[in-house]
């Protein structure tokens, strides 16, 4: 998985210097930021002309995810300096990796192994792309804008074989994709909560004295 | 163009807007106790937020369509994926895939 984010910190590096923007930019959100996702959303509002102030509020809506994480993964950071290194190490494929595991010790293990290894590796990855991207124009034709969502969805793939959190993230994914045509970047990842409704009614009465009785 | 110095404070707003996002959770959870059902919600919170930014980042770019090359890619790699292959694989299938498409062609 390690090499897999260096791969798409490489695309990282590479999309936004090619696009013109400076050389240190993608190095910097990547230490101080260290969130993918948000990184794409600035520097592709950033490059297409768009108000500095707009990127950071996008970033910030996407990276909203964080407060959910951490509560579903806080136990497993410990107190004082771990736990604000532990929160900084907080990404999709940490809290993924973490809750793909079977019990409490493999989730603190598989978090904090991820999240150190993948800051080492996106970081580096992005070095090698920032400078690589000074030389190619156009990234697409390398395919690397399909290597981010292809990481993110074989992350998720083992959450997923649970059936209801299966039809809150489908019904989250559609409310997304309708929405994402014409509100601002951000909101429709966010909009997609609404899918967690479908949870909500699941374990209403009938469900209740299931989880009673086992 | 906007200035260095603009893109350094931008960049540092936005670290530090999601450093306080990532310790919430943390702080917050010693002194609210979350029942069972609580942490399933977030749980599948987390995921759900994921499974759209991923159906947005491969569909979606800007507020228009991406085209067939990088949900393309993201399909193989997903496939790849439920079959266990290693994450290298994955990654490299997806990109190999869209560039391939897009040789031919493909928007």
């Amino acid at each position: 998985m390690c090499i897999a984010d260096a791969i798409v910190g490489v695309s990282f590096g590479a999309i936004t210097v090619s696009s013109g923007l400076p050389l240190w930019l993608p190095m910097l959100l990547s230490v101080f930021v260290f969130a993918g996702a948000a990184q794409f959303m600035f520097v592709g509002i950033i490059a297409s002309g768009g108000n500095p102030i707009a990127a950071v509020v996008a970033g910030l809506l996407v990276n909203a995810r964080h407060v959910p994480f951490g509560f579903a993964v806080g136990d497993l950071l410990g107190t004082g300096w771990k736990r604000m290194a532990g929160s900084h190490l907080m990404i999709d494929e940490s809290v993924a990796f973490a809750l793909g595991q079977p019990d409490r010790a493999r989730r603190r293990a598989a978090y904090w192994s991820c999240g150190i290894g993948l800051f080492v590796c996106w970081n580096l990855g992005v070095v090698v792309g920032a400078f690589g991207g000074t030389a190619v124009h156009d990234t697409d034709v390398f395919g690397l804008d399909a290597a981010f969502p292809a990481v993110l969805l074989a992350l998720l793939l083992p959450s997923l074989r649970d059936k209801a959190t299966r039809r809150a993230a489908l019904t989250g994914v559609l409310i997304a994709l309708a929405t994402a045509t014409f509100l601002p970047a951000g909101l429709p990842v966010l909009l997609a909560l609404v899918g967690v409704l479908t949870v909500i009614r699941r374990t209403s009465p009938a469900d209740r004295e299931t989880v009673a009785a086992s | 163009m906007i200035t260095a110095p603009t893109l350094v404070i931008a960049t540092l707003v936005l670290g530090i807007g999601t450093f306080a996002y990532r310790m919430v959770g943390p702080l917050l959870r010693t002194k609210v106790t979350l029942s069972p059902r609580m942490e399933n919600l977030m749980a599948v919170s987390a995921v759900v937020l994921l499974a759209a930014l991923v159906a947005t980042s491969a569909l979606i770019d800007g507020h228009e369509f991406a085209g067939f090359a990088r949900p393309a890619g993201m399909a193989i790699g997903g496939l790849l994926a439920w079959r266990r292959a290693p994450f290298v694989l994955i990654v490299v299938a997806a990109a190999a895939t869209a560039a391939g498409l897009r040789l031919l062609g493909v928007p």
